[in-house]
């Protein structure tokens, strides 16, 4: 999946990470189908709790996202979830089966009108927990980087 | 108090204190049945002082966010008041970068929250 302005960290195989993909019914809930073992390969793979929160908020964003925007809850398409974990990187590729959005199109939620709408705040929390995100030229595909702060490694 | 199954309501004085019964709050179905329970009380129980004690959340999605700004937009207009406390340092964070932190009256902890309402 060609994306704009992929982050372009690639993990050395050889370091022993965890892969997988999964496709996902496009039904309410369905994250949990991939979330909990993801969590886990987080926590194995020694990262922070709180940057597991950050990285657990993106990619549920990003799969809501896919399911109900994208797919529109649609049972006969899913929703094409790929992880990567190692110890400095977290990269997690969603891709639905709907025609794309324009992820610049999305109004920024934290202008003063727009404080109290209530919807409209999963993009913004995806760029501020991760290192990076980028769409795919359709928009129905989001890379989310998470890169481990060398600090705190 | 009427049932709920998303939330547990107490009265302390004049303030109804909410906890949440789920520690992990994105699942869209308990959302839903979490904003229904949230709206009860101030259009049915006509509650005018809540304070939402989030000490139980770990989690919250965006979906989540939304039925926090439509209770607090519901309270304000029933000349109520809403303040949250007990928020872990990882959520206060969404509320941050959301700058939602403008928008709700958040407070360090129940005690510091209910004297914030005499």
């Amino acid at each position: 999946m060609a994306h704009e302005a992929a982050a372009g960290v690639r993990p050395d195989p050889s370091s022993g990470g965890w892969r997988r993909t999964i496709d996902l019914p496009s039904e309410r809930g369905a994250s949990r189908l991939i979330m909990e073992e993801l969590l886990e390969q987080l926590g194995h793979h020694g990262w922070e709790p709180s940057d597991i929160f950050g990285i657990h908020l993106a990619v549920e964003e990003a799969i809501v996202n896919a399911i109900v925007h994208g797919n529109k809850l649609d049972p006969a398409k899913t929703v094409r979830v790929s992880c990567e974990v190692t110890p400095q990187l977290a990269r997690i590729e969603i891709t639905d089966a709907g025609s794309g959005f324009d992820p610049a199109a999305v109004p920024d939620c934290t202008r003063d009108e727009r404080l109290e709408v209530p919807s409209g705040r999963g993009v913004m929390l995806m760029r501020s927990f991760m290192t990076a995100i980028a769409y795919n030229a359709r928009g129905n595909s989001v890379l989310l980087e998470k890169r481990r702060d060398p600090q705190n490694g | 108090m009427t049932a709920h199954r998303r939330i547990d309501a107490s009265k302390v004085g004049e303030v109804t204190v909410v906890r949440f019964i789920d520690k992990k709050i994105l699942d869209e179905a308990s959302i839903q049945e979490l904003g229904a329970e949230l709206f009860g009380l101030v259009e049915q129980l006509n509650r005018k002082s809540i304070l939402l004690n989030f000490s139980d959340v770990e989690f919250l999605s965006s979906a989540a966010l939304g039925k926090l700004i439509t209770l607090d937009r519901k309270v304000k207009s029933a000349k109520g008041r809403l303040k949250m406390s007990n928020i872990r340092p990882e959520i206060l964070e969404v509320f941050q970068i959301t700058k939602l932190n403008k928008v709700f009256d958040i407070r360090g902890d129940e005690a510091e929250a209910i004297a914030a309402f005499q």
